[in-house]
């Protein structure tokens, strides 16, 4: 859809919703408090303004508690209270400050209540000026003009995101608004005094000191705006757009302005500050738009655009849908709400002016993930997706549906970014919109899906084309009589064995093709032949090897004990294919320091053998038999043994760990037996002791965010590298639970597990009454799933494209064979094709992925996905037919991985540039026309900005000062196989207010915003490794009784990991919620309990995406406003 | 005066020593003239029942370079206090606990039947026995049946305090932690590597006991003698029986064509550094059980495939064996390591094929352990021996002693050339030092890791007096051993003989030095120095050089025997019965080198006869000792009688006796003997007869059986000459040869 933004940013802010009377100010603030988070000060900073936002009248309270809070600093302006005028001079100086601090984490968020303050205030003057000017432009304008001319550069910058942003967005907001819930009600004049009085207060205190430090901050974070201001494209763009949403030159003139200036640095200050130069930046360069102070009475303009909105709120909803069709009219003239209405945009463009009236970007008139998500849901979850038709958009993961599998593979096994791919190498390089498939071969189906079917060929195995090698599968054609078939993928001819032979019916097809899974569906097995096997031998099931850290940290910490207890029960479940038949799996334990200790659990014994292996610079495996036994044979033994390990240890003293030796005793062990398997790997600390693979400590905090951070990323040592390749080509996959209590070098330890298609897990700080359950369930989770081992996927694809890239946790000695020493249920390999030839719209594009693995109970089978995709000559089409969700699975993979070679900086500009590009593309050749000054988005990509925006905030690439580089090599490393699902609520967390919980439906989510919290409500967030359950100071008394068993709101207990058992209608159905979210993702995540002013409250807004990030990410208004930018610079 | 047998024999009983000359050549010249030099075998532990030992410590020579014992030869000047010290001269005052000495109260070291006398040291702690077991299981069930049932048997014969330990090998080696609750605990090594002790250490977690304790000095009795790999018997014994028990073969497979891979060169490395570093300097006996050759790792002797057989003596000739220099290299390290801190490697070798015990030797050799040889653990040979190992004297003492060390001190006429027997060097150099060595020279002090009752050591001496400087008429050599050892109590004691001869000018009195030569002892002597020669030489030339020395009857049979004759024999057995030869004291000596062979038959009482062809005759049961066999071969008449059952008929109960008699002296010689001797039944025309047949001398052979009496004796297939023909030929030489 097409996001205008036009000038009526105003809009937004008038509009915001019901909960965020301020959302517009929530937003900015959002964005900025999340960074400052950290700071009591700015967290308070915060609640009020949410405060606010909930209640315009409310705002005083809210205001005071924000004094209150920043009490200590910031000087109570009491002034809040003062004309914007007065605030603004106050406000300013606060900005500055802030910025001068801004170098300073700390500052930063300073900067940013500041800012808000300032912000508001701007923004009620901007919104007072725009409302009049209008601006919706006028926003931009007024970010322009007014926050330009008042405030200092900064503030201008500031204003300029928030001018520009709302402008387009103002004016869907309208829209918006109006058909959600309160559309225009929330007219100006409500939404600006809530800012006032919110506002007010706060920016007071930061401004008064600030006001010389202005200065400083503009040089820095500014410099756009300085020099782009003037440079005039603001100015010019303004003038071509005339509605330009962009704000006007503001910026210019702010500088030169110190009057104003006030309101405006707030403003800018808010979005720009701290964080990023570079989105700061963007931000000031609309604001050259905004420059011209004039812009504000251009504001008309952008009221048309605005205009378009309205339009699009009524239809907006449905317009989207339409959008998917045909971009250039549908869009929604509006703006992000405005999408919908972007669509009529392109028509109705003119039409705006109900924007006008408001003259802020409004957050939600810009496309919204969760309206997207619900949209979705509605239309899509209702009937079952039939995979028959080739090129079909399956509905999206946040959507529960039903899949029947008619010939290509389901959804849940394959996903591509798009489904319409261009038929030149040229068009996809034009568009950039990356061609990719992320694959999950052995992906758990729900109940009501049948898994795969499994196809015997006998003893010459599966039929394959003689050519190119590709299975049989439904798009192979059969000629002659059913004697022969064309492969579908390079077109050579081969002869049906006598034995498969078939009779074609008078369509062509075989007779029996209905009654073949691999005529006639996506997604079969085969059974493989003794040819498809290691050594031409048919394989051995596989082992479990288990092996426990016993060092002082590790019993310490309570983990020693946890696992072995666990383990007694866990062994009656691993997995198996026949549920009422054991598993064949054998077992084998290892516990480890410095020294390695095997242990004989022979069946046979009385009491278990312990075998002390301490030359770990030669590793070898000390037994043979005895070592890997059948669980039910030695369950004697083996409790025995599990036992008396803890007790063992329990007065260990030894700290020194080794990590290589461990894992080549595992190798060894699966050698020796001749299996492929698995190792556990239970590990706590640095391996410092004298062993192969010896790490030392190399954590410098002080290389982050230079060129040499990669370096971090990176494995100090090839010494694993090597060694993973052992263990892949043995069939030894490693998964590696980490309790780390310092560094452990994440980034090395997890080289095997990452290479072996293992996990890795880590619990820092792990104590055993809070973490044990969610390691538990964890460890639970990843013994009993299925899996497949020593697997090779191979990726065929018809002629003309071929799949060039791959992303995951495998080892590929080659250039096309994916070898993974085990794949799991969970486990996603992304590939990425490239075209080398044209393909044809007629006979589209197809792709097959085959897996061969061994499978749990020892048989070695084949695993098939096909998929066909359509293939285009308009981009247009292949603009309709992509999915978001994918696109963003995939950049995040390809940028996280760049990180091992280029500099942060570098792969965030790269990643900004593409989707820049994959936009530009999209209105240069596929919108209709309209003014420059508009933001266009397809349809299908409406998200991608704010979701582009999460992954560019993301800790990986923007790591805030107290994430550690274990963390981010952890994140990475996890992201690199994760399905579009779990990276879906990864980037953008799921916010689900608690209101009522009645019938099996969930609550409507919220945007991460923390405009959208109230301070009455209590809120669940699923980030995919962590929930929390956020309660607001105000919540209702029968509400926290329900939950938590007491009315009171200081007597809940931060620290609890599980909701007390209830016996209320809503605690059942809130605890039903918890578990069933758990049980969707593959990791346990842990809930934890954030009160509303509790320290703990920064961790929990660091997820509120869309605002902006302590660490200095953009909220989701300036980052697009910046895209917009970018997109404009590119088009002209 | 006695006679010089009587002497000879009374000295041997009192002191355990024998010379090659009891009366000496006064001069360097003369003795040289001798050919045989001035020798002694000495055993130090010579069995004294009656030798009560004394509760104090020894007074010595003050003279720095002296240290010689206070002993009944010194002069003693009572009112004086002094004594004078008879090998340098110095006079010395007596200690102050002797103030109350006299010509009436004398200490026992002045009384001259006292010229062997023990002192026990009361310094120090008591050093508990260390028995450290290295077992090999690689090896067939029943066989590895057996062995743990002797290593359980064995626990009960040790002291309760002794300290035991176990290290299983295969192709991996397991040291065992004992006393563990529950979990039994191994630390595990790969066979393919040596280590060395502080490595092992490192990895064994062990901290070294001596250097932080030694420092401290009386508190390092206190710290606790065992670790975890070393317990009190009393504390492990059900422990270790449980642990034996559970042994299982070793479960590495073993694919056709293959050998087991097994670790014992470095089984034993890890054994003698676990020692090193936690009973340095103590008593401690490594005792290892091996079923076959080393394969692989140091010390390997063989490959691991079958189709590559172990070295012969035909291939080291030939330069053929590849992996002898280098695995004989790591074993003699071993073996330097191992008396360097006063411990014993025993070797049990059971198996039907070469083990390696010529790479081996050393370990043994040096460190005054055990060889054993046998076919099977489940024979009665290995059984019996290794219970014998246990064997307790009339105090219920332990017959072994740990750690000793042999000094050697004599009067100026006389220096040491060196000394050959299971001992080191311990490079001591002195004034009584000869630079001409034989055997292990150099030195004055030697290391005996281990030692019994009959462990002999040939010393060699040099008369350095030269010939212008006679000796005044009546003065004597003096020659005093000094041998200080750790007692199976734990105790440590010192033993000291001094000895004296007289000198003989060689020019009047040569009849006096001719009647005191001692030609058992001489033999022996000589056939040690032959033996020693012949393990370090090419065996060619010293049977020449051996022939130019001296021949006498002796020599004909130490020519034919195996410790001269590598023929029919392989390295292995070789090894084996040199190292016997050079340990046993001089009877057994004797034995080993002309077998004693006795006659039963109806015709008269046993009888000794000689060991020759002529002896075997059908009517005659004869009984062999060659100190390694033990055989009795029923002539053919007998043999049938025999089989015909006739011992069963009460009117040939005299029938019965015969057949028994010569079974009841095997069973005597069977008790007494250690190592066990095989125990051959057998008779004419068997195949273990052959023992016999190659031990006679062959007066009748296929070549001249016609020429001699038909009747009687049995020909002997074989090329050698007979004693008659080497005696003839001997004659010639001495006769012609002047030069």
């Amino acid at each position: 859809m097409n996001v205008n933004q036009q000038p009526p940013m105003a809009s937004p802010y008038g509009q915001p919703q019901p909960g965020y009377s301020q959302p517009s100010y929530a937003p900015l603030g959002g964005g900025y408090p999340g960074p400052y988070g950290p700071y009591s000060g700015p967290a308070t900073a915060y609640q009020p303004g949410a405060p606010q936002g909930s209640a315009r009248g409310p705002p005083p309270v809210s205001t005071n508690q924000a004094y209150s809070q920043y009490a200590q600093g910031d000087i109570q302006n009491g002034p809040p209270p003062m004309d914007h005028s007065m605030a603004q001079p106050a406000q300013r100086p606060p900005v500055c400050q802030p910025y001068s601090h801004g170098a300073m984490n700390l500052s930063g968020p300073h900067p940013s209540y500041p800012q808000q303050y300032g912000v508001q205030p701007s923004m009620q003057q901007m919104t007072n000026q725009m409302s009049g000017m209008q601006v919706g432009s006028g926003p931009l304008t007024s970010a322009g003009p007014g926050y330009a001319p008042p405030p200092s550069s900064e503030p201008p910058i500031s204003a300029a995101y928030s001018a520009a942003a709302p402008p387009s967005y103002t004016q869907a907001p309208h829209p918006v608004s109006g058909a959600p819930s309160q559309p225009p009600p929330p007219s100006e004049p409500a939404a600006p005094q809530p800012y006032y009085d919110g506002p007010p207060p706060s920016q007071q205190p930061p401004f008064p000191s600030s006001a010389p430090p202005p200065s400083q901050p503009f040089p820095s974070s500014s410099p756009y705006s300085g020099p782009p201001l003037p440079a005039n494209p603001g100015p010019l763009q303004s003038l071509d757009n005339s509605p330009s949403h962009l704000a006007p030159s503001p910026a210019q003139q702010t500088f030169p302005n110190s009057a104003p200036p006030p309101v405006s640095q707030a403003l800018y200050s808010g979005p720009l500050p701290p964080p990023d130069l570079a989105l700061s930046h963007l931000p000031c360069i609309p604001c050259p738009v905004p420059c011209r102070p004039a812009p504000r009475p251009t504001p008309l303009p952008p009221g048309p655009m605005q205009q378009p909105p309205q339009p699009g709120m009524h239809g907006g909803y449905p317009t989207q849908q339409n959008g998917a069709f045909g971009q250039p009219r549908g869009p929604q003239p509006g703006y992000a709400g405005p999408q919908y209405p972007g669509q009529q945009n392109y028509g109705a463009v003119p039409a705006p002016t109900p924007a006008p009236t408001q003259k802020r970007l409004d957050p939600d008139s810009i496309p919204s993930p969760i309206q997207v998500i619900e949209d979705d849901r509605a239309n899509k979850s209702s009937e079952p997706f039939t995979t028959g038709v080739k090129g079909q958009t399956p509905p999206l993961v946040t959507t529960n549906f039903q899949v029947k599998d008619q010939g290509n593979a389901s959804p849940r096994f394959v996903r591509c970014t798009a489904y319409n791919i261009p038929c030149t190498a040229d068009m996809a390089k034009q568009s950039q919109v990356p061609l990719a498939a992320v694959i999950k071969p052995l992906a758990m189906l729900p109940p009501d899906e049948t898994r795969p079917y499994m196809v015997d060929h006998g003893e010459a195995g599966p039929i394959r084309c003689n050519r190119c090698k590709a299975y049989m599968c439904p798009y192979m054609q059969f000629i002659e009589g059913g004697r022969r078939f064309q492969c579908g993928f390079c077109s050579c001819v081969t002869d049906v064995p006598p034995h498969y032979f078939q009779h074609l019916d008078h369509t062509g097809k075989r007779v029996d093709c209905c009654d073949r899974p691999e005529l006639s569906l996506g997604s079969y097995e085969f059974v493989a032949t003794v040819d498809y096997c290691k050594n031409n031998k048919l394989p051995q099931p596989p082992s479990f090897i288990f092996f426990i850290d016993v060092s002082y940290n590790a019993v310490k910490s309570g983990m020693v004990n946890i696992v072995c207890q666990e383990l007694k029960t866990l062994l009656d479940y691993l997995p198996r294919e026949n549920p009422e038949a054991d598993s064949v799996v054998r077992v084998g334990f290892v516990t480890y320091n410095k020294v390695l200790h095997f242990y004989n659990v022979k069946s046979s014994l009385a009491q278990p053998q312990m075998m002390v292996v301490s030359d770990v610079s030669d590793m070898f495996l000390p037994l043979l038999d005895g070592f890997l036994v059948n669980v039910n044979d030695s369950r004697m033994v083996i409790e025995s043994l599990l036992d008396q390990i803890p007790e063992m240890f329990a007065d260990t003293r030894e700290t020194e760990t080794v990590f290589g030796p461990v894992i080549q005793a595992g190798l060894e062990a699966l050698k020796a037996a001749d299996c492929a398997g698995k190792l556990f790997l239970f590990h706590s600390s640095l391996p410092i002791a004298e062993a192969p693979g010896k790490l030392k400590n190399r954590e410098d905090k002080k290389l982050v965010g230079t060129d040499k951070e990669k370096s971090l990323f990176q494995p100090q040592s090839g010494f694993y590298s090597n060694l993973s390749k052992e263990c892949v080509a043995q069939g030894c996959c490693v998964d590696l639970f980490l309790f780390p209590n310092q560094y452990v070098d994440v980034a090395t330890l997890g080289v095997v597990p990452v290479s072996t298609g293992g996990s890795v897990y880590k619990y820092t700080y792990f104590q055993a009454e809070m973490d044990r359950e969610r390691f538990l369930n964890d460890l639970r989770r990843d013994v009993q799933k299925p899996m497949g081992f020593d697997a090779v996927m191979r990726v065929r694809t018809s002629t003309g494209i071929r799949a060039t890239d791959f992303f995951g946790s495998f080892f590929m000695s080659n250039t096309t064979d994916v070898e993974l020493a085990g794949l799991d249920c969970d486990k996603t390999v992304t590939v990425e094709f490239r075209h080398d030839d044209k393909l044809s719209e007629d006979t589209g594009a197809l792709m097959q992925c085959a897996v061969l693995y061994t499978s749990c109970s020892g048989q070695r089978r084949l695993r098939v996905h096909n998929m066909a995709v359509n293939c285009c000559s308009q981009l247009a089409d292949l603009y309709r037919n992509c999915e978001t969700d994918t696109i963003i699975n995939f950049f995040s993979k390809y940028a996280y991985r760049s990180l091992l070679n280029t500099p942060t900086k570098t792969v965030r500009d790269t990643l900004v540039n593409q989707c820049a590009q994959i936009l530009a593309c999209y209105r240069k050749n596929c919108a209709s026309p309209s003014s420059a000054g508009q933001l266009i988005l397809p349809e299908c990509m409406k998200l991608l900005p704010v979701y582009l925006n999460c992954v560019l905030k993301s800790d990986v690439l923007q790591p805030g000062a107290d994430v550690s580089v274990d963390d981010r090599a952890y994140l990475r490393q996890l992201l690199s196989c994760m399905d579009v699902s779990e990276s879906h609520v990864f980037f953008y967390p799921r916010l689900l207010p608690l209101v009522k919980l009645d019938g099996g439906s969930l609550p409507m989510a919220v945007r991460n915003s923390e405009e959208r919290l109230s301070k009455g409500g209590v809120y669940l967030l699923e980030t995919g490794l962590y929930l929390f359950l956020w309660v607001g100071a105000n919540a209702q008394q029968e509400l926290l009784s329900n939950i938590f068993g007491t009315p009171t709101f200081s007597q809940i207990d931060p620290n609890m990991t599980s909701l007390p058992e209830l016996d209320n209608p809503f605690s059942q159905r809130l605890r039903e919620i918890i578990d069933s979210f758990r049980s969707q993702r593959s990791r346990y995540m842990k809930l934890m309990v954030v009160k509303q002013e509790d320290k703990a409250e920064l961790i929990f807004k660091h997820f509120l995406c869309e605002d902006k990030s302590a660490s200095g990410g953009a909220s989701y208004v300036d980052f697009l406003c910046h895209m917009h930018k970018e997109i404009r610079q590119l088009l002209s | 005066m006695a006679t010089f047998p009587e002497f000879i024999a009374q000295n041997e009983e009192r002191d355990g020593v024998r010379f090659s000359w009891n009366v000496w050549p006064s001069s360097r010249l003369e003795a040289t003239r001798m050919v045989v030099p001035v020798a002694s075998l000495f055993t130090p532990l010579k069995e004294r029942p009656d030798l009560p030992p004394i509760q104090y410590e020894p007074v010595l020579c003050s003279r720095v370079t002296c240290r010689a014992v206070l002993n009944p030869l010194c002069q003693v000047d009572y009112r004086a206090k002094l004594w004078a010290c008879n090998f340098c001269y110095q006079r010395n005052q007596f200690p102050p606990t002797y103030a109350g000495i006299s010509d009436v109260n004398q200490p026992a070291e002045l009384l001259p039947q006292f010229s062997t006398i023990e002192y026990v040291v009361q310094r120090g702690p008591l050093m508990p026995l260390v028995f450290l077991y290295v077992v090999d299981t690689c090896m067939e069930d029943e066989d590895l049946q057996a062995l743990k049932e002797s290593l359980q048997m064995s626990l009960s014969l040790l002291p309760p305090t002794a300290l035991v330990g176990l290290i299983t090998f295969g192709r991996m080696i397991q040291v065992h932690e004992l006393g563990c609750e529950g979990i039994s605990k191994s630390y595990v090594f790969r066979g393919t590597k040596d280590l060395n002790a502080k490595q092992l250490q490192e990895m064994l977690g062990l901290t070294k006991p001596t250097a932080a304790q030694a420092g401290r000095g009386p508190q390092a009795p206190q710290a606790p003698l065992s670790n975890r790999f070393l317990q009190p018997v009393q504390k492990i014994d059900m422990n270790l029986t449980d642990l034996l028990g559970e042994l299982q073969r070793d479960p590495w497979p073993v694919t056709q064509g293959k050998r087991p891979l097994r670790s014992l060169g470095s089984a034993m490395s890890i054994a003698v550094g676990l020692l090193e570093c936690t009973f340095p300097n103590t008593g401690a006996r490594i005792m290892t059980f091996i079923g076959g050759p080393a394969t692989q790792g140091p010390g390997m002797v063989v490959g691991d495939e079958l189709k590559a057989p172990i070295r012969s003596w035909h291939d080291i000739e030939k330069d053929n064996a590849k992996f002898m220099k280098k695995g004989t290299k790591h074993y003699e390290a071993l073996a330097s390591r191992a008396s360097t801190n006063g411990h014993i490697i025993d070797i049990y070798a059971c198996a039907l094929d070469q083990t390696g015990l010529l790479e081996m030797k050393c370990c043994s050799n040096h460190t005054g352990g055990y060889m054993v040889m046998a076919d099977s653990f489940t024979t009665s040979l290995f059984k019996q021996t290794f219970q014998r190992v246990f064997t307790k004297d009339v105090s219920g003492a332990f017959k072994m002693a740990f750690a000793g060390t042999l000094e050697i001190k004599t009067s100026r006429e006389i220096k040491i050339s060196g000394a050959i027997g299971p001992c080191v060097s311990l490079n001591a150099k002195g004034p009584c030092v000869s630079e001409n060595e034989i055997g292990t020279g150099g030195t004055s002090q030697w290391k005996i890791c281990g030692l019994d009752h009959n462990t002999t050591l040939a010393v060699y001496f040099e008369v350095v007096n030269q010939h212008n400087a006679p000796i005044p008429q009546g003065g004597r050599g003096a020659v005093q051993y000094v041998t200080q050892y750790q007692h199976s109590s734990g105790q440590k004691r010192i033993r000291v003989t001094t000895t004296a001869r007289n000198w003989a000018d060689a020019g009047t009195q040569i009849q006096t030095i001719a009647a005191s030569f001692d030609q058992e002892a001489s033999a022996i002597l000589m056939a040690r120095l032959a033996v020693y020669r012949a393990e370090t030489e090419e065996g060619p030339d010293v049977l020449r050089w051996l022939d130019r020395q001296l021949i006498r009857l002796f020599m004909f049979h130490l020519r034919r025997s195996p410790f001269l004759q590598v023929f029919n024999n392989s390295p292995d057995e070789s090894s084996y019965y040199r190292h016997q030869f050079m340990r046993q004291d001089l009877t057994q000596s004797l034995i080993m080198i002309q077998p004693i062979l006795y006659a039963y038959s109806f015709n008269g009482p046993p009888e000794p006869v000689l060991l020759d062809s002529s002896s075997i005759l059908p009517d005659r049961i004869l009984l062999m000792d060659t100190f390694f066999q033990i055989l009795i071969y029923h002539g053919e008449t007998v043999s049938q009688w025999r089989k015909a059952g006739y011992q069963e008929l009460p009117e040939y109960e005299n029938f019965r006796h015969l057949l028994q008699a010569p079974v009841d002296d095997a069973q005597e010689i069977l008790h007494s003997r250690f190592p066990m001797p095989r125990y051959i039944d057998t008779e004419h025309g068997g195949s273990q007869a052959r023992f016999l047949l190659s031990k006679v001398n062959p007066s009748q052979t296929h070549n001249n059986m016609y020429a001699w009496g038909q009747e009687s004796g049995a020909p002997i297939l074989t090329d050698d000459v007979s004693l008659q023909v080497f005696m003839d030929h001997l004659k010639k030489l001495a006769v012609s040869s002047a030069a």
